[in-house]
């Protein structure tokens, strides 16, 4: 009953739903129209760098942003403070 | 070549002896597709093809869901099925042969789809070469009748496509799935590879709840349109008549009775280029009441 009444104190649910939606609709957008090959080269990527450093998955970022002519791989690698076993 | 030859000669043979083709518009192609399926696809291309027909068009409805055919079913003519859109491509008849006259209205015309399991039975040249047919036999409108998902059969209902009705119910997996399909609309399209103005995108919301988006249970057209960022052609009620249309293969838009073909009907008028306002985005009056007392 607790959790009933805990529920409809709530934003409704369409509100919700629009909320993820312009989120998950946002990111995917961001990624469309990139090459096939990114998800691939981010992994190997990765690999890559785990040899040296014991990085995050989530520390490598890969972006392509597109202007006028050319296109721009920007890769961003977070590491850590001081370096992991 | 040798073949599009021979097509063409039953073109003119066919044809009004003083008919040019370049007097006449290009046959407008038109997507019906969605990404998701169930949302209502062949309901809608079925209304919006008869709604067309019915202003004096001549309307080539394809059926692009090979080995799941249904059109035919809410056509109501799956009993004349004799030959389908793959016997044309493979050259087994002749178009006019496959395509079935509905006899409801004038001017409308099905092809269905092949019930093979063939996934290679679509080729881009094949269907090319069908969508040309039906443009030399003065059709105004060629609707194609998307399968769901996003693989060979969706890509080629779209790839010729001037225009496109993205199909979406006021429910996340619909709307990210549309999303979607707009990208793919955007990139994988001839038109969009000739860099030729892209396809023109229009959004059709199917089983409209007005009661349940006031109580903040759906997301409103607003809603959806703001997330999308497309016009809205068209917003189809829930509706009963939906199911009953589909039961006894008559589409909804035939139904004077129904809130369904009123909508539909006005989404075919915005399809023409006419300014209508939106109807059915509130609840009646009497389920106001109906809400009060019931809480």
């Amino acid at each position: 009953m607790g959790l009933l009444a805990l529920f409809r104190s709530k934003p409704s649910t369409a509100s919700i739903a629009k909320e993820r939606l312009r989120i998950i609709v946002a990111q995917e957008r961001s990624t469309r129209g990139a090459p096939d090959y990114l998800p691939l080269l981010r992994r190997e990527l990765l690999q890559v760098i785990h040899k040296y450093v014991n990085v995050d998955p989530e520390a490598v970022q890969v972006h392509l942003d597109r202007e006028e002519g050319h296109e721009v791989l920007e890769l961003s690698v977070a590491l850590p403070d001081k370096q992991g076993g | 070549m040798a073949t599009t030859c021979i097509l063409s000669g039953w073109a003119l043979e066919c044809a009004p002896p003083n008919r040019i083709f370049e007097e006449r518009n290009l046959s407008e192609i038109i997507v019906v597709t969605s990404g998701k399926g169930g949302v209502g696809k062949t309901t809608t291309s079925a209304s919006l093809g008869c709604g067309l027909a019915r202003r004096g068009k001549r309307v080539a409805l394809i059926d692009f869901d090979i080995g799941l055919r249904n059109l035919d079913l809410i056509m109501g003519c799956e009993r004349r099925v004799v030959y389908d859109f793959v016997n044309v491509i493979n050259g087994d008849c002749t178009l006019k042969q496959a395509l079935i006259k509905d006899k409801r209205v004038e001017g409308l015309h099905v092809l269905a789809a092949s019930q093979t399991r063939d996934k290679d039975a679509l080729t881009e040249e094949g269907v090319q070469r069908v969508l040309d047919e039906l443009n030399s036999e003065g059709f105004d409108y060629v609707l194609c009748d998307s399968p769901a998902g996003i693989e060979k059969g969706a890509h080629l209902a779209m790839y010729f496509a001037d225009r496109a009705v993205v199909v979406v119910n006021p429910e996340v997996s619909s709307v990210r799935d549309s999303d979607r399909i707009l990208g793919l609309l955007a990139s994988k399209t001839r038109r969009a590879e000739n860099g030729n103005g892209g396809v023109k995108e229009h959004l059709l919301l199917t089983r409209y709840n007005p009661r349940r988006v006031a109580s903040g249970e759906m997301m409103s057209v607003n809603d959806v349109k703001e997330i999308l960022g497309l016009d809205v052609i068209g917003v189809v009620p829930e509706s009963t008549d939906v199911l009953a249309a589909s039961n006894s293969g008559v589409p909804v838009i035939l139904n004077d009775a129904s809130d369904a073909a009123d909508a539909y009907e006005d989404a075919v008028g915005r399809l023409l280029g006419e300014q209508l306002p939106l109807r059915f985005l509130e609840e009646r009056k009497r389920g106001f009441l109906a809400r009060m007392f019931g809480g």
